[in-house]
């Protein structure tokens, strides 16, 4: 018996979530239908790290004029992929994604009046290593207002797009920074349904990671969903 | 009490957001010069076999309108129903990505008409294609397949298909053939037509 655990959906965020206003008409109306994996779901795409250029995991020079590097305070952001049973998920692409120092997004449709920085785009990937670790370098992200209710702010965060070996674990989340307290504040946080759950999301401040005189360290570690095996079988990781 | 035993959760996941292209087709969103090219642009990537088609629809919210700022993926085996990285052609990537056009917010890729793969039991699937949508106000990506409605005999005897409860909605899992080798395959979100969603 092979096939992944099935998504704890109440450990999610449900569908529809009438605070966070878009996902009233984006909810799909009936259950979602449950059935077993199959290699279709169980097999995925492969990226190897030679797709990766030189700067793809420094968000401060990946877009910066030769010799100038983004604003804001350098910070590192590391951690591990692992499965729900802590089996480490080696050689998988994590794409971030994030707005500047000022809170402001690379993007035609980002109205919010703080300034773009001419020396960041706010994309940047990395393939973990052999144990499942991942590590960029960026600037911290500022938090932004967002239309909503009248008066909402998205907390200070990075968004993960991760995809594990099988397309059943394909997922995307965001990570969150140690002691922000707009983190309670936030419709979109909010969805999750446990406070455990939120604090999962939380990178902790990391200072034995941090570079003296020029990054700070977060961690933060993600977790895919976990393919069943028996005691019996030992298939290589990714087939 | 009993014995602990050592467990994770699953990361929780978040709405991918509007920006969520900024992350994912940089080069689509207009951030230049980071990647030669997005992730998923090319399917086929050299001297492919099968059948050459293109997978055209769009996503549709409750109010009828389609969304200009979704992500969708697509998964499939190669034309002998072989997934990459697992004896696949190897002129062939099995995943694509794409952005939507800017204005109507159509995905296209081109691919090839996948072969027919094994349900654990042994069974021939029907030939379909996984999709995986992500968008501001999705909390949690949503998973299904395309099948193609000229297949009729193959998709009568699909494992998945034969066991939906919901057999008037199938016609939501189907995809209809245009000219050219264009297939096209609507989502709904919600609504009379709405797609059946997969928790797989
Ligand atoms: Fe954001």
């Amino acid at each position: 018996m092979s096939g992944f655990v099935p998504r704890d959906r109440r450990w999610h965020p449900p569908a529809l979530t009438p605070d966070y206003k878009t996902s009233v008409k984006r909810s799909p109306g009936f259950a979602p239908l449950s059935f077993p994996t199959s290699l279709s779901e169980e097999s995925g795409p492969v990226f190897r790290d030679d797709m990766l250029g030189p700067q793809d995991a420094d968000l401060i020079h990946n877009f910066a004029k030769a010799g100038e590097s983004a604003i804001g305070p350098r910070i590192i952001v590391h951690g591990r992929v692992i499965d729900e049973f802590g089996r480490p998920v080696p050689k998988t692409l994590v794409e971030v994604w994030q707005a500047n120092a000022g809170g402001r997004y690379r993007h035609k449709k980002e109205s919010y009046l703080a300034p773009l920085d001419p020396n960041f785009g706010g994309c940047g990937r990395v393939v973990t290593d052999d144990q499942g670790f991942y590590e960029f370098r960026t600037i911290q992200p500022g938090p932004y207002p967002w239309p909503n209710t009248m008066n909402d702010w998205r907390p200070a965060h990075i968004h993960f797009s991760v995809f594990g070996h099988s397309f059943a674990q394909r997922l995307i989340t965001q990570m969150y920074f140690e002691g922000d307290p707009l983190i309670w504040k936030c419709p979109i946080v909010d969805t999750i349904p446990s406070r455990e759950g939120i604090e999962s999301l939380v990178a902790a401040l990391d200072m034995a990671r941090a570079i003296p005189m020029d990054s700070l360290a977060y961690r933060f570690d993600i977790v895919l969903r976990g393919r069943r095996q028996t005691h019996f079988e030992n298939r290589p990781e990714g087939l | 009490m009993v014995q602990k035993f050592e467990q994770f959760r699953e990361s929780p996941s978040q709405t991918a957001g509007p920006y969520v292209h900024i992350g994912c087709t940089p080069n689509f969103s207009g951030i230049t010069g980071v990647y030669p090219e997005d992730p998923g642009t090319r399917m086929i990537t050299g001297d492919v076999a099968g059948e050459r088609i293109t997978l055209r629809g769009a996503v549709f919210d409750g109010a009828g309108t389609a969304l200009r700022d979704a992500l969708i993926e697509v998964w499939q085996a190669d034309a002998a129903g072989r997934f990459a990285g697992q004896g696949g052609d190897p002129a062939f990537t099995g995943w694509g990505r794409s952005a939507g056009d800017m204005a109507t917010g159509e995905f296209t890729f081109e691919t090839v008409r996948p072969g027919r793969v094994r349900w654990p039991d042994g069974r021939l699937q029907a030939p379909h294609v996984t999709f995986w949508i992500v968008a501001r106000g999705i909390n949690l990506g949503l998973q299904t397949r395309m099948y193609f409605a000229d297949e009729a005999a193959a998709n009568a005897e699909d494992p998945i298909l034969t066991r939906l409860e919901h057999s008037q909605r199938i016609p939501t899992l189907l995809a209809a053939a245009e000219e050219g080798g264009t297939h096209r395959f609507d989502i709904h979100l919600q609504g009379p037509q709405e797609t059946i969603f997969f928790d797989i």
